[in-house]
């Protein structure tokens, strides 16, 4: 299959070169193939073409490098006016902005959309002395150090931030925060295998890469951190049906160019949207274990910024950032 | 019975006909490979993975094709040591002892097919250890911990740094530089940037696979342009093409006792397929030079360490798949491959991917197969392949491997960094330091460093976590055995060769 579209794409490129270059539209994921921004673009791109929501098949282009950042350093410098662009991104992408580590902040691209999201979830072993979230809260309050938590993202990732707006919702502060002790495995599975041989008490991340685990009865939701029940999985309660007002989303979206023209701009919105209201990507995004959510234009730009925002606070008082 | 039906299902997904395909093409590939001196498994290994990703192959078939290079290789290894008197790669050492003096009696067309059985023996023994060990052992794994995996990657270092060196000082020095390398890019407990030197293209650290094309295969022609001239071996004639086969039914319980060694040696991390040739040749010399035949062309000095590397090299591949720690340097460039084409391997692999797991053992029980009828009618052509010069090679080395490296993420700067790694491998290979410790490093290194931190991370800081579990004193153990001996060997090898120097 990879074989025909590599194919298919050299004849496109052949073509596109006799032709002489039309504005087609085009998505960067800045990663290798195969990866979830990779799969964002792919998918969308597809699916925007295959609807006729715009008139050429979408051109994706890997960038990988830098968590995102080389693919950000290349649309600043060289095309941020270009109107036929987009950039796939998500939560993780605005971590890594939030700690300073793109050459500039969020402000310096605009945000058109999300269209989809994995849940964040904390999880237990289904025998864990933990039976609601407040056994687990009031046990890092009383001290933090008893609590081994582990995901699939570093100290001050996304992962490690989820759980610790819970612990900030709970009431715990600045330098409980350093206490809970965390553990970074790579991926969601790696760290609930772990889980289960004893070695840490709980795991925050998505729900999606480790919903078989859930299913086959070997772990507990102990909260959701949806504003309503995951669909699949109605007897876990949320977060806040617990008291606690959190979210921890991984949304999958994009942004375009800091100098794109208002009318580029709302275009791809609108454009966005009617694809978000399709069947077919509600399909897409299910199959793939995301759950379809929509924000777009100004409000996903205030969403994005409030995020970052936050994720900063955070960061600065576990002194990931100074 | 679980695992027959699975084995069941992998030979579904191995019979498909483009898998069956590229697992034919593999075993022919290989077999020349091993067979032309200098290039061995590892490098052949290299400077072929390129082509499963300009191919754009599924992982499984690009696993498939590797695999059945890597055994072809393994076979095909002996045949110029019983040629040319000069191995075709570094396993093969030991059959040239007794192999080369049975050609030279003008039974070489005998000494290719008793060591084509043996191959045989050797390998299927391991591929059958590999379908009996390999779940049990994936099952066990959930039980290692992150100071467990500290160990096991302690152990890997040990004993390649014991076995394989022949000078261990500079295994010990190439193995830091791997592990060097290994510390660029962002740290994935904190991720704070290293050495990135503010670019971004390093903030992802250098991919293995590209470091692991530009040291073996960039420096691979890099040394021939420099050298220029094919090897001066003297090649025996083939004699008597098919042999009878009272000829070659001759090695008995020799197959089994090298492939049980070899078998062993293979599972370990870090020793490999060489260590299985030598201990088995060893062992059986012990056992059966009753006449003092063994040096002078004694069959049973070609069947052992023919089976013991080829169970060694199946073996390998099990400490590879199901805890992600490689037994060998080949299997150290499988293991780069699987990860560049997303695929985990670890315990989890088992449960996770099931079709390509066993598809693959499946596709090695078929390799094993043709690579025997390659091995015994079909040995002539290989051993003509011997007289081709390599300048017809290395152009295809060079393409292939651009080709090959850009494809895999459209990267121009993927590109400088394997001529870079292909520099650094010619320096290294010119100052006679071994590149398999470097790519060790390189690729356990970032794994042993988290491994240590998330044990820490679950101490609170305390290191007596390290010697807690019972698994990682044990595995502290065996590596002290291993250490232990591999000293005792060197210290007893240095001695025969001193008396041999007063006699």
């Amino acid at each position: 299959m990879r074989k025909l579209t590599k194919l298919l794409s050299l004849g496109a490129l052949a073509l596109s070169l006799s032709v002489g270059s039309s504005a087609a539209e085009e998505c960067i994921a800045p990663a290798d193939p195969g990866g979830g921004w990779d799969f964002t673009c792919r998918t969308v791109g597809k699916l925007l073409y295959d609807l006729k929501l715009v008139e050429n098949p979408v051109q994706i282009t890997n960038m990988p490098g830098g968590v995102g950042a080389v693919a950000w350093a290349n649309v600043a410098s060289k095309r941020n006016d270009d109107g036929s662009l987009l950039v796939a991104t998500s939560t993780v992408g605005i971590t890594q902005i939030a700690q300073g580590r793109f050459p500039a902040g969020t402000d310096a691209m605009r945000w058109l959309a999300m269209l989809g999201t994995d849940v964040g979830v904390i999880v237990v072993p289904a025998d864990s002395e933990f039976k609601t979230l407040k056994d687990l809260t009031d046990a890092m309050s009383e001290d933090p150090a008893s609590v081994t938590a582990a995901g699939s993202s570093g100290a001050g990732g996304w992962d490690h931030i989820r759980l610790l707006m819970v612990a900030k919702a709970a009431g715990l502060s600045g330098d409980d925060y350093k206490g809970i002790r965390w553990v970074q495995f790579d991926g969601g599975s790696p760290a609930v295998t772990q889980m289960l041989g004893g070695q840490v008490d709980l795991v925050t991340t998505d729900l999606g890469e480790i919903a078989g685990f859930v299913e086959s009865g070997d772990i507990r939701i102990l909260a959701a951190l949806s504003d309503e029940r995951i669909p699949a999985f109605p007897d876990a309660p949320t977060a806040a049906e617990q008291g606690l007002d959190v979210t921890g989303y991984n949304w999958r979206g994009f942004y375009t160019g800091g100098d794109v023209s208002d009318e580029d701009y709302q275009r791809w919105v609108s454009t966005l949207n009617k694809l978000y209201d399709s069947k077919e990507w509600k399909a897409a995004a299910e199959g793939s274990g995301l759950v379809p959510v929509w924000r777009g234009g100004e409000e996903f730009e205030a969403y994005v910024l409030e995020q970052a925002a936050q994720m900063e606070e955070i960061s600065r008082q576990i002194g990931v950032i100074k | 019975m679980e695992t027959i039906a699975l084995l069941g299902q992998g030979f579904a997904v191995a019979l498909t006909p483009t898998n069956m395909a590229l697992a034919i093409f593999g075993c022919f590939v290989g077999t020349i490979i091993g067979a032309l001196p200098g290039i061995g498994p590892v490098n052949g290994v290299a400077i072929l993975i390129p082509l499963a990703f300009s191919l754009g192959l599924e992982p499984v078939s690009a696993l498939i094709m590797l695999s059945c290079i890597y055994y072809g290789c393994m076979y095909g290894g002996r045949i110029s040591s019983i040629m040319l008197n000069i191995p075709g790669d570094e396993p093969a050492i030991m059959t040239t002892l007794d192999g080369y003096p049975m050609a030279q009696r003008g039974k070489a067309a005998e000494a290719l097919a008793i060591s084509a059985l043996a191959s045989f023996v050797g390998a299927t023994f391991a591929t059958v250890g590999l379908t009996l060990f390999a779940p049990l052992l994936a099952g066990a794994a959930i039980y290692f911990g992150p100071a467990d995996y500290f160990a096991l990657y302690v152990m890997a270092f040990a004993t390649i740094g014991g076995i394989t060196g022949v000078n261990p000082i500079k295994t010990l020095l190439a193995a830091m530089i791997g592990l060097m390398i290994a510390s660029v890019g962002l740290d994935p407990a904190t991720g704070t940037a290293r050495f990135t030197f503010g670019s971004y293209h390093l903030y992802d650290g250098f991919n293995p696979i590209v470091a692991i094309v530009g040291l073996f295969a960039i420096s691979e022609v890099l040394f021939y342009l420099e050298t220029m001239h094919m090897s001066d071996g003297k090649m025996v004639p083939l004699g008597r093409a098919v042999p009878k086969l009272r000829d070659i039914a001759v090695g008995g319980w020799a197959h089994l006792r090298g492939s049980v060694i070899g078998f062993i040696c293979g599972i370990l991390p870090g020793a490999g397929a060489s260590l299985g040739a030598f201990m088995s040749y060893v062992v059986e010399k012990r056992v059966s030079n009753k006449n003092g035949t063994f040096g002078h062309g004694d069959p049973k000095g070609i069947v052992a360490p023919e089976a013991g590397n080829n169970a060694a090299s199946g073996g390998a591949l099990i400490p590879m798949l199901t805890l992600g720690v490689p037994g060998s340097g080949t299997t150290a460039v499988m293991l780069a491959l699987l990860i560049s084409l997303n695929v985990q391997p670890g315990p989890l692999l088992f449960s996770r991917e099931p079709e390509m797991v066993w598809g693959l053992i499946a596709s090695l029980y078929i390799a094993n197969v043709v690579l025997l009828i390659m091995n015994i009618p079909m040995v002539g052509l290989f051993t003509r392949m011997l007289a081709m010069p390599q300048w017809v090679l290395m152009p295809f080395v060079v393409m292939v491997s651009f080709l090959g490296i850009y494809s895999i993420s459209n990267s121009s700067f993927d590109v400088l960094v394997m001529i870079g790694f292909g520099v650094l491998g010619f320096i290294l290979r010119k100052l006679n330091i071994s590149l398999v410790p470097v790519i060790l490093g390189l690729l356990l290194g970032a794994d042993m460093e988290n491994n240590l931190r998330r044990a820490l991370s679950i101490s609170g800081g305390d290191p007596s976590i390290l010697v807690a579990s019972p698994i990682a004193i044990g595995l502290y153990l065996v590596t002290f055995a291993i250490l232990a001996a591999a000293f005792y060997i060197a210290f007893n090898t240095r001695r025969a060769e001193r008396k041999l120097g007063e006699d």
